[in-house]
């Protein structure tokens, strides 16, 4: 243990690239995750202290953003929200689900009715106490015919919504075990209402700071809300978070102390990043996935060894070392990563394994086979570098794969669940079935690959509802089996946020990865040292 | 003076009639990308019904020629429309962006075009001297560079610093982001813009120093500053006095050109530099087709273009006695 330290200050100081750190990390036995939160540099007191102007550094954000949490889409506003408003559940400092705005929270035994007991006492910025009423109007804003929200399709399975005293019941269409983590999305936000709707400056809520001045795509400033609920929370006296879109910029303002913390450190540079004593890198393994969906209603792809041939026609680990420099880890075909809690770690790997995969071909009677494959950047950075390595590791195997270059530009609306065979990425969801139902099951409207598996369908519906954990991870690693071996998307690989700190910065020993920055809430949880 | 205002009422009226066909053009342009509103915004989450029910509340869902009519009319009565995302007035935020593009813009200008005109004009007198060919060189390889690459040159050695092994050297002297808002106070404004305001000119000087030395070049060898000469006039009141007002009409057209570059043509330095101008709200705007917006930004650099140009013709004619009487 005590070598892993001096590796890792090692690597810190750039006597060691960080590829190798986890190499022999690996072979000392040490998980990923720990190896990666090694590198984190845990060492500081984790006990928070108040005070200070904290710069954030966000390589999101554009001006058509808005406070509006129908619109929330990408990291900046992630960020925002979870300074200035608060959710029913959160997954918390350490990863788990707890109560945020609700004190408890209680199930029906078929877990189709949710009974959320409010936090008592709580006040919105403007002095307004938080009633049930406003979680209601919160939950409404997504559901309903006439609402744009990007959580409408989160939001269907609620049926109805009352107010019980101090309580808000929910009545979902089914049962879902995993409901607390749904009301956990960051769209779910409680803001004030009146008459049953929420109050159109949308800038209002009940979090660690209140916004002083927003202005899209450039900067937002906050301020210690003194009323906050939460001990030991929300330490920095003030927030301002800027949207630096260029990578460099982000780094040269970290590096001379203009921002103290970035997010998504360029992958090329960061070990050199890493050499300055005055910044420490962080990474995290979430749920972040790049995927290449095969519609498995178009031939080739309706044959599931064909499927399988691609699957094991390139190879995974050098796609991680040369897309992502190292910093993330290989797939195994199924969207469930290591820091989810039912990932099934006795599937084993599939690896790169050209004869395997000509005798699948030769199964189907599809020697020779050629496909193409549709990738643009808008996928992810490296999507049509990963394409053209895929390609060249697959004629191996007697497969030609033409890579098609799309654009960017409608990228979402033209070639995504429209050609054959194309590159996509999943920002992952906190829960199995959150993932499964959303892009596996069969006839939903993400389901990108137009797969349908009986056996699947019917494990997801029963895991729902099931509220014993033992029979839930067996059935959700029958899943990830079923997905692995028959589904129609190739996950070549995980992806570490990865991001830059002043060493000013401290925080606690766990950083949590169900989104970049600390699950975008560093301005909740981070102090200055 | 009658013939000047004449012909500025004119050219104002074309300009507006150019307004009009920008507008045209624009509108149908980003018609032709693929995907709207509705669909950029919501991305890889665009359920159907979300995008029908976004269409139907901004009124997507009609004709492109009905939308650009009502655009249309709305822009003749003075309202330029509400931004489909941020839901506030077009003029607001073109209001706030253009007061920080034009403030970097003039900032620059300070800078480049007193230091292109006295550096061209001891060109001109140091002709292929080693002095001329220096200023050449430099001026050329800054101009032809791309801007970015500049930038980041300029951040390296003036704001990060240089890496000698064991610690930071140089730098420090600016900061990398120009960090600027409305509470920010005119000084400290200077002080963070000064790095954009440095490669602005570095890629700007090369063109009007040059464009200087070649008219003062060409008058230094007319009849009448030979005539001057012989009079034995000092070397600077012949430069000064007779040979630069004439040559001013070419060097006004080419920082016109260049003051229009400086306004419209920075997105890659506001990257960069992090600095909220007007390219990068018309940026944003486009990518996700917030129409009202795009319009509102593409209005307002056209209308720039046509007003430095027109002051460039009426300046030379003014400066031109020849062109202000014409027979």
């Amino acid at each position: 243990m005590i070598d892993l330290k001096k590796l890792s200050a090692k690597v810190v100081s750039g006597k060691l690239s960080r590829r190798d750190f986890m190499v022999k990390a690996a072979a000392a036995g040490v998980t990923v995750p720990f190896a990666t939160h090694l590198l984190t540099e845990s060492a500081k007191a984790a006990t928070p202290k108040k005070g200070g102007h904290f710069r954030m550094g966000i390589g999101h954000g554009s001006t058509t953003d808005s406070t509006n949490p129908a619109t929330w889409e990408n990291g900046y506003m992630g960020n925002a929200s979870y300074a200035f408003v608060n959710h029913l559940a959160e997954v918390n400092h350490k990863g788990e689900i707890s109560p945020e705005l609700s004190e408890s929270w209680e199930a029906s035994a078929d877990a189709a009715t949710w009974v959320f007991k409010l936090r008592k006492g709580v006040e919105f910025h403007n002095g307004k106490s938080m009633t049930a009423d406003d979680v209601i109007a919160s939950f409404n804003h997504h559901r309903g015919d006439d609402t744009t929200s990007g959580a409408k399709g989160v939001a269907k399975q609620i049926k109805d919504i009352k107010a019980d005293g101090d309580s808000v019941v929910f009545t979902l269409e089914g049962g879902n075990a995993d409901f607390p983590y749904v009301v956990s999305d960051y769209h779910f936000a409680i803001m004030p209402s009146e008459d049953g709707k929420l109050v159109d400056s949308y800038d209002v809520g009940t979090g660690g700071y209140s916004i002083e001045n927003f202005e899209p795509g450039v900067r937002t400033t906050f301020k210690r809300n003194p009323n906050y609920f939460k001990e030991g929370m929300a330490n920095f006296d003030s927030v301002e978070m800027l949207s630096i879109l260029d990578a460099n910029a982000r780094q040269s303002a970290l590096i001379t102390g203009d921002i103290d913390v970035m997010d998504r450190v360029d992958l090329k540079t960061v070990d050199l990043l890493a050499r300055n004593p005055a910044v420490n890198i962080v990474e995290t393994t979430g749920t972040l996935h790049y995927t290449f969906p095969m519609r498995t209603d178009i031939a080739p792809f309706d044959n599931n060894d064909v499927r399988m041939a691609l699957k094991l026609a390139f190879d995974r680990q050098e796609i991680v070392d040369k897309v992502l420099f190292g910093h993330g880890s290989v797939g195994n075909d199924h969207p469930i990563s290591t820091a989810n809690q039912f990932h099934n770690g006795d599937l084993p790997q599939r690896g790169y394994d050209p004869e395997k995969a000509k005798w699948h071909l030769k199964q189907a009677g599809m020697e020779g086979l050629t496909v193409s494959l549709s990738a643009a950047d808008a996928a992810y950075g490296g999507a049509v570098d990963a394409a053209v390595l895929y390609k060249e590791r697959a004629a191996a195997a007697g497969i030609t794969i033409d890579v098609v270059r799309e654009p960017n530009d409608g990228y979402w609306s033209n070639v995504w669940m429209k050609k054959p065979w194309c590159a996509c990425y999943w920002g992952g969801r906190p829960t199995e079935d959150w993932m499964f139902s959303t892009a596996y099951q069969g006839g939903v409207d993400w389901n990108d690959t137009f797969w349908s598996n009986e056996r699947f369908d019917a494990l997801l519906l029963e895991a729902r509802s099931e509220l014993d954990q033992a029979k839930r991870r067996e059935m959700y690693g029958e899943m990830q089996t079923i997905v692995s071996n028959q589904g129609g998307t190739v996950v070549p690989m995980f992806a570490n946020y990865v991001m830059g700190l002043s060493n000013k910065i401290a925080h606690r020993d766990e950083v949590q990865g169900n989104w970049d920055l600390d699950g975008q809430k560093a301005a909740e949880r981070w102090w200055f040292a | 003076m009658n013939a000047i205002l004449t012909m500025i009422a004119q050219r104002l009226a074309l300009g507006l009639l150019t307004l009009f066909v920008v507008s045209l053009i624009i509108f149908f342009s980003v018609s032709l990308m693929p995907g709207d509103y509705a669909e950029a915004i919501l991305g890889q989450a665009a359920l159907p019904d979300t995008v029908k029910a976004f269409r139907e509340q901004l009124g997507l869902d009609q004709p492109a020629y009905v939308r650009y009519f009502q655009w249309l009319g709305g822009v003749l009565t003075g309202d330029l429309g509400t931004s489909f995302s941020s839901e506030r007035a077009v003029t607001e935020l073109i209001g706030a962006r253009f007061g920080n593009t034009m403030f970097l813009a003039a900032y620059a200008a300070v800078i480049a075009m007193p230091l292109a005109l006295v550096l061209g004009v001891l060109a001109a007198l140091y002709r292929n001297s080693f002095y001329d060919r220096t200023v050449n060189v430099v001026t050329l390889t800054t101009i032809s560079s791309p801007e970015f690459f500049l930038a980041y040159v300029l951040i390296m050695f003036l704001s990060v610093g240089l890496w000698n092994g064991s610690e930071m050297i140089m730098g420090g002297l600016f900061p990398p982001i120009a960090n600027v808002s409305n509470d920010v106070g005119f000084w400290e404004r200077v002080y963070r813009t000064t790095l954009p305001a440095i490669t602005m000119t570095l890629v700007i000087v090369a063109h009007m120093m040059r464009m200087t030395r070649a008219s003062v070049i060409d008058l230094l060898a007319s009849p009448y500053i030979e005539m001057a000469n012989l009079k034995g006039l000092s070397k600077s009141r012949i430069v000064f006095k007779h040979a630069l007002p004439n040559a001013l009409a070419p060097i006004i057209n080419v920082i016109a050109v260049n003051m229009a570059y400086l306004i419209v043509g920075v997105v890659l330095i506001e990257v960069v530099f992090v600095y909220p101008g007007l390219g990068g709200l018309l940026v944003d705007s486009v990518s996700k087709r917030d129409m009202p917006v795009v319009q509102g930004s593409c209005l307002v650099f056209a209308a720039v273009y046509i007003m430095l140009n027109l002051t460039a013709d009426v300046l030379s004619i003014v400066s031109n006695p020849r062109l202000l009487h014409p027979r």
